[in-house]
């Protein structure tokens, strides 16, 4: 069956590329196998597991849920797009490398992208708030326990990081 | 692209084939929904996607209509707030002018899934989706709201009474897109209360109850209890009646998520909940 290709432009982590995709071809998929992006994952494919969570214009949103055709006036942030400018890792990296909030790190690039916009919007957040901000991501191994702490730590080293970029 | 360089590559595909139009006006949407009776509209596509994905649905065409301008629209006035097609449930959850005019739109918007989805999600297409676990159709309906639509014989308004024909099941036409909804603003003296049990917070919820209170007046909508949103008059009722006069005018459903016994005491507990909290809330406001 021949399927009618629709070229389109997606921006990626301040990168345009131009990719020939068919209209049903789902975002996620289309981050990890048009343009090589695997740091995406995809877990459920409906929505409910979070593992595809990228930024869209800084919203996080699920990738699985977007068609490629459709994410063409955007600016899309995927977890490798988490790193500092000089690549070494980002505050939200950086934090759950040192609390070990990742086992098999599969559900973990959702958890970066939604932390990095929920830090974003509420800079020093309570251990509640924490919780409240990874609500909608699943993890099957760490008990979120080290997540929770992730991002509490994410916010000390975002803190640092603004303070030392001031004068 | 590397067409098939990788073996297995279309089974990364889930939904079926369909053509895709993104119209750059709503004329062109609408003559894009005529033109092809199996055609579908997209909008935030949090609900449609998962039901093309697990092809539940396969429409011929999509209409994406997240290009078209002016439609995401909140605007929140005197008489009420009304809330476009590309409006986002994280937008008029955010909007404190909805929130004051119209409060129980906040409170059942909180409640709308994880905030990821929300931020995609349209409150209208939720509306239109007519899912009766969804907290939005319950609303508008409990409000008295309505739904403005544009099909190629020009707009109309269907109240919220008329929306809800069957399960999943709304009154537009194939070949209508809804632009926006009304919702009534909260009387001066009126009061109202959300509270729903779910699983988890973001979840569908097992049992949803909100609650209208004016003047002698007593109304609450249920979501998730029949097989499309409901609401009850229990206006003269003695307080310990609340719940068994609701339940007998509905029929609380079984399914794996709960039994109808455990969704009719849930009726129960949350309609005497609801309804007291939102006198609460109207005797505060009359209060000097
Ligand atoms: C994990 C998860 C959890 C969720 N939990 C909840 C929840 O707890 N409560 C809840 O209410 N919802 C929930 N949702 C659904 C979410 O609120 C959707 O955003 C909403 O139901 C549909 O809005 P949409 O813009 O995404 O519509 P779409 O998915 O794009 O469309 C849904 C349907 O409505 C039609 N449609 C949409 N907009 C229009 C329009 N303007 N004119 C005509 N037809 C239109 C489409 O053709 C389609 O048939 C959840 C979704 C997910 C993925
Ligand atoms: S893969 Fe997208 S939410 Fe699970
Ligand atoms: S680390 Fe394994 S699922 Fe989260």
């Amino acid at each position: 069956m021949s399927e009618e290709l629709h070229h389109v432009r997606l921006h990626v982590n301040g990168v345009a590329h131009d990719v020939a995709v068919p209209p049903r071809r789902l975002l996620s998929d289309a981050l990890r196998h048009e343009l090589g992006l695997t740091g995406t994952h995809v877990g459920c494919e409906h929505g409910v597991c979070g593992a595809c969570t990228v930024l869209v214009d800084g919203r996080p949103m699920r990738s699985c849920l977007m068609f490629a055709v459709s994410a063409v006036d955007c600016e899309i942030t995927t977890v490798e797009g988490l790193t500092n400018a000089d690549d070494s890792l980002g505050p939200v990296q950086q934090a759950f490398l040192e609390c070990h909030g990742l086992q098999c790190g599969f559900c973990t690039p959702g958890f970066m992208t939604t932390i990095t916009a929920g830090l974003e919007e509420n800079p020093s957040p309570t251990e509640d708030e924490a919780r409240d901000m990874i609500a909608g991501n699943l993890c099957r191994c760490t008990g979120y326990q080290n997540i929770v702490k992730s991002v509490l730590r994410a916010a000390e080293l975002r803190d640092a990081e603004t303070t030392r970029a001031q004068p | 692209m590397k067409a098939g360089g990788r073996s297995g590559r279309l089974a990364v595909v889930k939904p079926a084939p369909f053509e895709y139009v993104r119209p750059a006006s709503l004329d062109d949407a609408v003559a894009g929904l005529a033109g092809d009776p199996g055609a579908k509209v997209l909008a935030g596509g949090q609900s449609l996607v998962p039901l093309l994905s697990m092809r539940l649905a396969s429409p011929s065409r999509l209409v994406d209509i997240n290009g078209l301008p002016d439609l995401d629209g909140i605007e929140a006035g005197p008489d009420g707030v009304r809330i476009g097609a590309l409006a986002r449930h994280a937008d008029v959850l955010a909007s404190g002018d909805v929130r004051r005019v119209q409060p129980l739109v906040s409170l059942a918007l909180a409640n709308v899934a994880h905030a990821t989805i929300r931020n995609r999600g349209t409150t209208v297409g939720s509306i239109v989706h007519a899912d009766a676990a969804a907290e939005m159709p319950m609303v508008l309906r409990l409000l008295g709201g309505s739904v403005d639509v544009a099909g190629p014989g020009g707009r109309r308004t269907i109240a919220a009474d008329d929306l809800y024909v069957g399960p999943m099941e709304s009154s537009l036409h194939h070949d209508e897109i809804a632009v926006s909804a009304w919702f009534p603003a909260l009387g001066e003296r009126a009061g109202v209360a959300f509270e729903e049990v779910a699983r988890r917070h973001g979840d569908y919820a097992l049992c949803g109850v909100a609650a209208l209170v004016d003047g002698d007046s007593v109304r609450a909508g249920y979501l998730s209890v029949c097989d499309v949103p409901t609401v009850v008059d229990l206006t003269d009722l003695a307080e310990a009646d609340l719940g068994e006069t609701a339940l007998a005018r509905l029929d609380p459903g079984d399914d794996i998520h709960a039994s109808a016994d455990y969704r009719a005491q849930l009726v129960r507990v949350l309609t005497a909940r609801v309804v007291a909290a939102a006198r609460e809330m109207a005797r505060m406001k009359a209060a000097p």
